[in-house]
């Protein structure tokens, strides 16, 4: 009985350490100025939604929210479709070789941003590239392939080759046995690749403070951490900013939790 | 495989090894060399002069860059040790079956889901020293007792700390859960029929089989708490006096504000070498822990 209440207790305490400083900061979005800096604190927003006119009218959240759409999406289109040829190839190569190819792959994850970031602002400099959505959405693609690349070769591996010799001999030629049979049979293994190289491509920060310094250009992440108001901090819009950055990703997350989880550990305990 | 579909396999390898080599291979090969340059971005008239290790000697008697290196110890070490104590807390309850666990599951995923920049303001806010809802936690209405968490060098790092812990012990959490769910159910039948205790089955059949997944969070949290920049910048700017300039924030400011493309560079090459070292190190030790198991 004891052990139980404990269990419970721990439940309700992680439950409400990961939801309600996160809800409470959101809510803000819809209170007013003066409910907003309240001491004691007004816990029920009044549903006001005057922070999200400002922050679409003033702020121009809409522009940023469609630059991190156009990077993000193509990121994840553009990472996936090398991952599904690459990973393809490094499921079927005998498995030595394509070890040693995951690891220099998964050695690439390991490099801390900042050592890229000077080479890699010249290069875009120098392409005349900086300030463009193909400028962020490159480097972005080489940051997410690793972690593609090694959910789909491990998903690519489980399937039975058979099911290609099947296709092979009924006059498929390699590529058309990928295409038609192992692609729609990986859907799965592309989904949750996909989700999680869009979620590290929308929350990217770094890389996009430096390389988007045009307004115009900037992505959501860059838009909330450089939010400047006027005398004062501007809670309410950057709360409003915050709650439809965060929105997509909380469905995604209620949707598509065991897929996101599965994702994240066979990337890291298979291997 | 056959060996006439080598060459296609190969060619499919081509574009994604590209971009790799292109954006990340070669800029760090970059990175090295340019630390042993001297180039400033707003002069380019001076040119790129070889200087030699002077970058490196300078990096080295250079007391903001030795007090970076020290907070981002302290930062690493007690935000991982905090993220996996946590996240194991959190995957032993994740682990068991019980009605709510897929709503937990998803409560628990929503810090790491979110962008680090929007936890980053939202610890600001619920840190401010006027209104913050962790003073009103703590002090109530009276509003003279307030602290500004932010603006003291002890309690921004810790506030900075304790953000990124939020952010990412669920992070830690599902590499640690992977871990205690290969672990065969009836092993823990066995040992309640011997009469083990809780605490028992818990230290003779959890902990020795879930350390190796321990020690691959332990790995990957060490080496992204390494990379931190985003928390640091939107929380603090890496104040008050440097309290929070974490090593990338750092050579970020050197790089992108003072434009000192070597001297920065130099400091991105001691980030990567410590993240580099501590992966051999932990590679060699998870590899060996997995063999000792087997």
């Amino acid at each position: 009985m004891k052990a139980k209440i404990g269990f419970g207790f721990g439940v309700a305490l992680a439950g409400f350490f990961s939801l309600v400083p996160f809800l409470l900061f959101v809510s803000s979005a819809f209170k007013t100025q003066t409910q907003i800096t309240a001491v004691p604190p007004q816990w029920r927003p009044e549903f006001s939604l005057d922070f999200f006119i400002s922050a679409i009218g003033r702020y121009g959240i809409l522009d940023y929210l469609k630059n991190s759409l156009i990077v993000a999406g193509s990121t994840t289109l553009i990472t996936i479709g090398l991952a599904a040829l690459a990973g393809y190839a490094l499921a079927r190569l005998p498995r030595k070789w394509a070890g040693m190819v995951l690891m220099a792959v998964l050695a690439c994850a390991m490099f801390p941003q900042i050592a890229l970031a000077g080479p890699v602002w010249r290069l875009l400099r120098l392409f005349g590239w900086l300030n463009t959505y193909q400028g962020l959405i490159l480097p972005y693609v080489a940051l997410t392939l690793p972690l593609a690349l090694w959910i789909l070769t491990l998903f690519f591996r489980e399937m039975p080759e058979e099911l290609e010799a099947a296709a092979l001999v009924d006059g498929c030629t390699r590529l058309g046995a990928w295409f038609r049979v192992v692609l729609p049979l990986s859907a799965p293994g592309l989904f949750t690749a996909s989700i999680l190289c869009f979620i590290y491509a929308w929350n990217e920060f770094f890389l996009a403070l430096l390389i988007m310094t045009d307004p115009a250009k900037q992505t959501m992440p860059v838009g909330i951490a450089l939010f400047q108001g006027e005398h004062t901090v501007p809670w309410g819009e950057i709360a409003a900013a915050s709650f439809i950055t965060t929105a997509p990703l909380v469905l995604l997350v209620l949707l598509f939790q065991k897929r996101i989880v599965g994702g994240l550990s066979a990337g890291a305990v298979k291997g | 495989m056959r060996s006439r579909d080598l060459p296609l396999f190969l060619v499919l390898l081509v574009p994604a090894s590209l971009v790799l080599l292109v954006f990340i291979a070669a800029p760090v090969g970059q990175s090295i060399m340019l630390s042993f340059q001297r180039i400033i971005i707003g002069l380019p008239q001076l040119g790129s002069p070889f200087v030699g290790l002077d970058n490196y000697r300078e990096l080295f008697h250079d007391p903001v860059a030795r007090h970076s290196l020290r907070i981002t110890a302290i930062f690493v070490g007690s935000t991982t040790f905090f993220e996996l104590t946590l996240g194991l807390l959190l995957a032993l309850l994740i682990n068991r079956r019980f009605p709510g666990r897929g709503a937990l599951r998803a409560c628990v995923l929503i810090p790491w889901a979110i962008p680090t920049v929007v936890s980053a303001q939202m610890w600001r806010f619920l840190f401010n020293d006027a209104y913050g809802l962790i003073n009103y936690a703590l002090f109530g209405a009276e509003t003279h007792r307030y602290v500004a968490w932010l603006a003291h060098p002890l309690t921004a790092l810790l506030a900075v700390i304790a953000a990124d812990v939020w952010k990412t012990a669920s992070f830690a959490a599902l590499l640690i859960l992977a871990g205690l769910q290969v672990i065969p159910e009836e092993l823990y039948q066995a040992a309640k029929v011997d009469g083990a205790s809780a605490w028992q089955r818990f230290r003779r059949i959890t902990w020795p089989l879930v350390r190796p997944a321990l020690l691959i969070a332990l790995l990957f949290r060490t080496i992204d708490a390494f990379r931190v920049f985003d928390l640091a910048f939107v929380m603090t700017q890496g104040g008050p006096a440097d309290a929070t300039n974490v090593l990338q924030l750092y050579g970020y400011k050197k790089m992108f504000v003072e434009g000192w493309l070597g001297y920065g560079s130099a400091v991105s090459v001691l980030v990567f070498v410590i993240v580099m070292v501590l992966a051999l190190v932990y590679v060699r030790l998870v590899g060996r822990r997995v063999m000792e198991a087997r």
